[in-house]
C-alpha cells in the first residue's frame, strides 16, 4: 500500500505541552512556521536542525519558557520585548564567526514589533542580517490583557480602546509593517495568514532560503483576545483573507511596483491586466468576518464605523494597486 | 615585546578589545566614547581584528546584540556612557540575570537634564544594583588593562558575570598619556579563547535561554547573582596576582597610599584619584597625618578591605561624582554598610564633588578636609557635603 506523503514534515520544534490558551492561532502560527524553517534548513543546508530563535516578550514568549520547562526543541533566546531583531542580529554575528551554517528566526507580536520593537526591527533589516522576522500579528497586546497596539484595527474593542458615548473602539487605522519593512528593501517581505497555511508555510520556507534579510506578517486569531469562538480560528482568520481585510502579498528587494497579491478566494472575482491583479470585487462582506468576533460587536449597532472600515480597507489596497469594491451585507 | 606609547583612554579601551579578540562588537557612538567604535571600526577595516563589528542603531540594540551573540556562545564587547548607559539599563539586568560574561567600557559622563558630556560616575553608578561587576580606572594604562582583567573575571566559571570598567570622560578619554600595549601573545596566554560551558544556541544541544521564571524560581536566579559576585571578589584577586605575574602592574580592589599613620584618609575613584594622593603628599609636607585610598572595584564591594582600612583612619572622608538622593553618594551607603556592626569605626564624612566635569581643586579639597578635621576633633559636621558649590547662581 503506497503511504503518502505528509504535507509537512512531522518533525516537531514548537512542541506539545506549552502554556497557550486554547484555539491560539498564534501557537497555530508558531508551529507551521518552525516546521517550514526546517524543511527550508534540510533543502538549503542538509541540517534539518540548522536554526536558532530569538524571540520577544509576548503571549508566546511566556507561553513556551517558563522555567525549568521549555516548549522549545530548537535553541532558543529570549532578551526582552523589543529587542527580538537586535538579539538576533546579535545571534546572527556570532554564528557567522563561528562558521555555523544556518539562519535566525525572530519573532515578534504586533507589540514586539509594530510599535516598542520596530526601531530595532529597521535597524536589523538595514543592516542586512541573515534574519526571518515574523510578526505574528494578533491585532493587540494579548499578554498583558488585551491592550490596543499600532496594529489593532479600525473599530475593535481592546482595554484601552473602549466603545463608549464618545468612542466607537480603536480609532485609527492598522499600521501595516510589511510595507514598512518593505521599504527597506530587503530581499523578501511577505504577508500570510493561519487561514491559509499551506501558502504560510510556503512563505516561510522562501522567506527561510533567501540570503539576506525577510520579513513575515501572520495573521492570526486569538480567542482570549478577539472574544471569539475557539474553534473557529483557522475559519475566521480565512474570512479575513475572503472579505478583504486581510491582503496576501509579497514584495521582493523592495519593488513596489511588482507586489504580487494573491486571489483571495470565497468567490472573489479577480481581473488581472499582463497576470498582475489590479481589481477585486469581493462578495462576501467583511460583516460576516466581524460578526464571528465579540472585539467588533458594538460596530453592528454603529453601521456607519463598519462604512468607515470599508473606506479604509479600499484605501488599503489602493496603496497596494488594486481597485477593490467591498460589499453591504444584503438587507 | 610590548609598545610603549601615548594614547586616549578611548584608545586604550579599543586597543583593549582588540587583544582581547572579541568575536562580536556591537556598539553605538556617544560622547565621549566615540572614539572606541570608530577605533575598532578602523581595526576591523584594516583587518586587524577579525570580529563582526555590528553597527547598531542604538544603545539599547547595540546591548541587545551583545546578549544574543553572549547567548550564542562568543566574547563580546561594547562601549557607551551616560544617556547610552542609561538607554541599555534593561538590558544590563538581563544580561547579568542570564549571566553573560559581556565587558562594556564606559566613559564615565554626567546624566540629563541639564544635557552635559563632561565627567562624573552617576552613569555607571546607577546601575550599581544590576549585577555587574564594575572597575574604575585612574589613567589610560588601567583602563587598557582593567578591560583585559574584566574579561578574565567575567568569563571565570565561578562568576559568569559581565563587567563595565569606567574612565572619565575627557580627564582620560581625551587625554594622551603613556601606555604599554601588551604583546598578543601574551594577552593570548592570560585570556584563552573564550570556551562558554553553559551559554551556547547550538542547534546540535538545543537549549533554552531567557526563560521566564515563577514566584518558585526568581529569588534563587537572583540569588546566584549575588553568590556570583561574591565568587567575584575572590576570582578577582587571583587576576590580579596574574596580571601582575604577567605583566608587572599591580591591582588592588582598594589601593592605599601613606594611610598608615594616617588620621584622616580620602576615598575616591577613577582619575581623582591621581589628584588626590598629590593632595596627600602636599598635607603631609604641612605635618597633616592624611592618607588616600582608591577603589579599583566598586562591585563587587571590597567590604573586607574597606574594614582594614577603616581600621587605620579616625575619619574616613569619601571624595565621590555622583548623588543618591537623601543618602548623599553611594559610597557613603557603601560604606555605612560595611562598618555599621563594627564595635569601633572612625567617623564617615561624604563630599560630592566634580559633578558634570567641575573640576576638583586643591582649593575644594582643603574645604573638604576643614570638615574632616572637625569630624576628627570631635566637633560637629556635617554628615553630607557638596564642594564647590556656586552659591550665588543657586
Ligand atoms: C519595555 C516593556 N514595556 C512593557 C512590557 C510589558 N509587556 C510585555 S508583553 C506586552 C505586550 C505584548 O504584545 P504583543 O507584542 O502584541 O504580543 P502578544 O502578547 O499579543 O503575543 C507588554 C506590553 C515589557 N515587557 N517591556
Ligand atoms: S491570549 Fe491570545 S495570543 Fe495569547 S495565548 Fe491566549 S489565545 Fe494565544
Amino acid at each position: 500500500m503506497a503511504v503518502r506523503k505528509p504535507p509537512i514534515t512531522t518533525r516537531e520544534y514548537w512542541a506539545p505541552g506549552h502554556a497557550a490558551c486554547a484555539g491560539c492561532g498564534c501557537a497555530t502560527a508558531l508551529k507551521l512556521a518552525t516546521k517550514a524553517f526546517s524543511e527550508a534548513m534540510e533543502e538549503k543546508y542538509g541540517d534539518p536542525n540548522a536554526f536558532a530563535i530569538a524571540q520577544a516578550t509576548g503571549c508566546m514568549e511566556v507561553v513556551s519558557a517558563v522555567f525549568p520547562y521549555t516548549a522549545w526543541k530548537v535553541p532558543w533566546v529570549h532578551v526582552a520585548f523589543e529587542n527580538a531583531a537586535a538579539a538576533a542580529s546579535g545571534v546572527e554575528a556570532a554564528w557567522k564567526k563561528l562558521g555555523r551554517k544556518g539562519k535566525i528566526l525572530a519573532i515578534g507580536g504586533d507589540g514586539g514589533t509594530a510599535d516598542i520593537g520596530l526601531q530595532a526591527l529597521s535597524g536589523m533589516l538595514e543592516r542586512r542580517h541573515n534574519v526571518v522576522y515574523l510578526m505574528y500579528d494578533n491585532e493587540a497586546y494579548m499578554n498583558t490583557g488585551i491592550q490596543r497596539s499600532s496594529s489593532t484595527p479600525y473599530g475593535a474593542w481592546t482595554t484601552t480602546s473602549p466603545p463608549g458615548k464618545y468612542s466607537i473602539g480603536e480609532d485609527k487605522p492598522k499600521k501595516w509593517v510589511a510595507l514598512i519593512a518593505a521599504a527597506h528593501q530587503i530581499p523578501y517581505v511577505a504577508t500570510a495568514s493561519i487561514g491559509n497555511p499551506f501558502d504560510f508555510v510556503r512563505k516561510m520556507k522562501k522567506a527561510a532560503k533567501v540570503d539576506g534579510p525577510a520579513f513575515v506578517q501572520v495573521h492570526c486569531t486569538c480567542p482570549t483576545g478577539w472574544k471569539s469562538p475557539l474553534e473557529k480560528g483557522v475559519e475566521i482568520a480565512r474570512l479575513a483573507i475572503e472579505t478583504g481585510v486581510w491582503p496576501l502579498f509579497e514584495i521582493e528587494n523592495g519593488d513596489f511596483f511588482n507586489i504580487k497579491i494573491q486571489a483571495p478566494g470565497g468567490g472573489a472575482k479577480v481581473k488581472r491586466e499582463g497576470g498582475k491583479i489590479v481589481a477585486i470585487e469581493f462578495k462576501k462582506p467583511i460583516e460576516e468576518y466581524l460578526k464571528l468576533q465579540g472585539r467588533f460587536k458594538h460596530l453592528f449597532k454603529r453601521p456607519e464605523a463598519i462604512d468607515e472600515m470599508r473606506e479604509q480597507i479600499k484605501a488599503m489596497w489602493k496603496v497596494l494597486g488594486v481597485d477593490v469594491t467591498l460589499p453591504k451585507p444584503e438587507e | 615585546m610590548p609598545i610603549r606609547t601615548v594614547m586616549k583612554a578611548n584608545e586604550a579601551a579599543a586597543w583593549a578589545a582588540k587583544l582581547a579578540k572579541p568575536k562580536v562588537i556591537a556598539a553605538f557612538p556617544i560622547t565621549p566614547s566615540t572614539l572606541v567604535p570608530e577605533k575598532i571600526s578602523e581595526f576591523v577595516a584594516n583587518g586587524e581584528l577579525d570580529a563582526e563589528f555590528i553597527k547598531v542603531e542604538s544603545e539599547h540594540s547595540a546591548i541587545s546584540a551583545c546578549v544574543g551573540a553572549s547567548a550564542a556562545g562568543v566574547r563580546t564587547f561594547t562601549a557607551t556612557a551616560s544617556q547610552g548607559l542609561a538607554l541599555m539599563h534593561e538590558v544590563i539586568f538581563i544580561a547579568a540575570g542570564m549571566r553573560l560574561p559581556i565587558v562594556v567600557a564606559v566613559g564615565n559622563r554626567a546624566l540629563s537634564a541639564p544635557i552635559n558630556i563632561w565627567n562624573d560616575w552617576q552613569d555607571s553608578i546607577s546601575e550599581r544594583d544590576t549585577g555587574w561587576l564594575q572597575f574604575y580606572a585612574e589613567n589610560n594604562q588601567e583602563a587598557l588593562d582593567l578591560i583585559l582583567i574584566a574579561f578574565k573575571v567575567a568569563e571565570d566559571e565561578r562568576v559568569l558575570l559581565p563587567a563595565m570598567v569606567g574612565f572619565d570622560a575627557f580627564i582620560l578619554t581625551h587625554t594622551v598619556e603613556p601606555v604599554e600595549i601588551p604583546d598578543q601573545e601574551a594577552v593570548d596566554e592570560f585570556l584563552g579563547e573564550y570556551e562558554p560551558k553553559y551559554a551556547y544556541l547550538d542547534p546540535a544541544k538545543p537549549i533554552t535561554q531567557g526563560t521566564l521564571a515563577f514566584p518558585a524560581h526568581y529569588m534563587e536566579a537572583r540569588y546566584t547573582v549575588w553568590e556570583a559576585n561574591e565568587n567575584a571578589k575572590k576570582v578577582i584577586d587571583e587576576v590580579f596576582a596574574e596580571f601582575e605575574k604577567r605583566f608587572g602592574r599591580k591591582y588592588q580592589k582598594v589601593e592605599e597610599y601613606r594611610t598608615d599613620d594616617a588620621e584622616i584618609i580620602f576615598v575616591t575613584m577613577g582619575s581623582l584619584a591621581g589628584t588626590v594622593k598629590e593632595y596627600v603628599d602636599h598635607l603631609r609636607e604641612q605635618g597633616v597625618r592624611a592618607g588616600a585610598a582608591k577603589l579599583t572595584v566598586y562591585r563587587p564591594f571590597p567590604t573586607e578591605e574597606v574594614r582594614e582600612l577603616a581600621k587605620k583612619a579616625k575619619v574616613i572622608a569619601l571624595l565621590e561624582k555622583n548623588v543618591t538622593f537623601s543618602v548623599g553618594g553611594a559610597l557613603f551607603q557603601d560604606f555605612s554598610r560595611a562598618l555599621v556592626n563594627l564595635d569601633e569605626r572612625p567617623k564617615v564624612v561624604d563630599f560630592i564633588l566634580g559633578l558634570g566635569g567641575r573640576d576638583v581643586t586643591f582649593k575644594d579639597l582643603d574645604e573638604a578636609l576643614e570638615i574632616a578635621q572637625k569630624a576628627l576633633n570631635g566637633e560637629e559636621f556635617d554628615e553630607v557635603n557638596w564642594i564647590g558649590l556656586r552659591k550665588e547662581i543657586l
